[in-house]
């Protein structure tokens, strides 16, 4: 097996001795046989993609496309051994296609079809002589194998990767702590407090205290759909640390149905000061900060 | 010591150094008590910008520092805090109402001389 395996990834077609070598030459009789019978298979594959239900998001013009450089690059994978040129382009593919919505099972059933096709052909080819037709299975089962799964986790990494690269984009945009005026911060929260990201939240906006020296912070939650316990614990804390960075929080866009969920929920809002809207936020705010500034600061408060 | 108490007016200034034993936090809180009847101290700045952690049992002593200070006349600022200390301290969950706090020693004075202004004062 070790051998075989060997020969499947450095064949060399020959210069090979006879005897438990004799793979080499087979495999490379394969791929020749493969070549030929290139045009009949690739349809036969993406007829069967069809039939299947596959790649619904693809035109059958797109597919057929697909499958034809999907299909050079296998047989050249299965002819060198090296699964790299397949690799790339099973990373550019799908860099391609997940934006349409293709799934993975999806891409994985494509690859197995095509394994699955090929295997009924050769076995077609060669199943006078089961003997050879052993030695092809050797040959070209764990070939096969090793490019259905570089293809799967190809798809998958490049899948994980959009996937990262939308949560950090989300992150960044999603908790913009602004200045209004000197020492007046707005924090506008828009769709889902988790807990990771009320963290983050809560870190940028101390950090922003204390770049700004705020005094006063409005958190305005108009576009937070839903509270839970856990999210208004969250603000709870948010409010109560601002606090302790010397900054007075404003809660403001507490819907009805949020009210009402908080005071179901029990949660402690002691600490909240609210108010109804963004606007009523500012200006409590402004009342805060004239209140709250000594006489002698005024000047440069005004500029 | 690793408390550095300086008096401005009548203003004591107390700058933690570095963190705090618990006992040595008992004594800072008796020293405290005691320094601003003597001197007639109307308010307490309390630094603890050098310290990188504060846990729950240093928020409590904070606490009963402003609280036994309060019971003595003495309003206290704490100044300081700093940002991860201060999620860290919320996680706590301990009522910290007590606590006043402020980003430097200027709105530290300022805060001050609100809080102990009469004619100012909001009454909190």
């Amino acid at each position: 097996m070790e051998t075989e395996n060997r020969e499947a990834e450095a064949p060399a077609p020959e210069a090979s001795p006879p005897g438990p070598d004799l793979d080499g030459p087979l495999l490379h009789q394969l791929v020749e046989y493969l070549r030929q019978e290139r045009s009949a298979l690739r349809e036969e594959w993406a007829r069967r993609i069809m039939d299947a239900q596959l790649l619904r998001a693809m035109t059958a013009q797109e597919i057929f496309s697909e499958v034809t450089a999907v299909y050079d690059n296998y047989v050249t994978a299965l002819e060198t051994g090296s699964v790299e040129t397949l690799q790339a382009y099973a990373r550019e593919l799908s860099e391609r296609i997940i934006p349409r919505g293709v799934e993975t099972h999806e891409v994985l059933g494509i690859v197995l079809l095509l394994r699955d096709v090929l295997a009924r052909s050769l076995f077609a080819h060669y199943q006078s002589d089961l003997r050879v037709w052993d030695r092809i299975l050797d040959a070209y089962e764990p070939a096969a194998n090793r490019i259905a799964v570089t293809v799967g986790v190809s798809f998958v990494e490049e899948r994980e990767r959009v996937i990262r690269e939308q949560q950090d984009a989300i992150r960044e945009l999603s908790t913009p702590v602004l200045q209004v005026r000197e020492r007046l911060l707005i924090l506008p929260i828009i769709g889902v407090l988790d807990p990771a990201r009320a963290r983050q939240l809560t870190e940028q906006l101390l950090g922003a205290i204390q770049h700004h020296r705020a005094r006063v912070v409005v958190i305005d939650i108009t576009g937070v759909a839903t509270v839970d316990v856990t999210v208004a614990n969250h603000l709870v804390q948010t409010v109560e640390a601002s606090r302790l960075m010397g900054a007075s929080a404003i809660i403001t866009g507490l819907s009805s149905k949020i009210a009402q969920t908080l005071v179901d929920l029990g949660v402690d809002l002691g600490m909240m000061r609210t108010v109804g809207d963004l606007q009523g936020g500012l200006e409590e705010a402004e009342r805060l900060l004239g209140h709250r500034t000594p006489p002698r600061n005024r000047p440069t408060q005004a500029e | 010591m690793s408390v550095a108490i300086l008096r401005q007016g009548d203003v004591l200034i107390a700058s933690i150094r570095a963190d705090l034993s618990d006992g040595q936090l008992l004594a800072l809180r008796d020293d405290l008590a005691e320094r601003t009847g003597a001197d007639r101290i109307r308010g307490v700045v309390l630094d603890v910008g050098a310290l990188d952690v504060i846990d729950s049992f240093v928020a409590r002593s904070l606490r009963s520092i402003v609280e036994a200070l309060r019971l003595r006349g003495t309003e206290t600022v704490i100044v300081g805090i700093r940002p991860d200390v201060a999620i860290a301290m919320v996680q706590f969950r301990l009522n910290l109402e007590a606590l006043r706090a402020v980003l430097d020693l200027d709105e530290a004075v300022a805060l001050l001389d609100q809080l102990t202004d009469r004619e100012d004062a909001d009454g909190g």
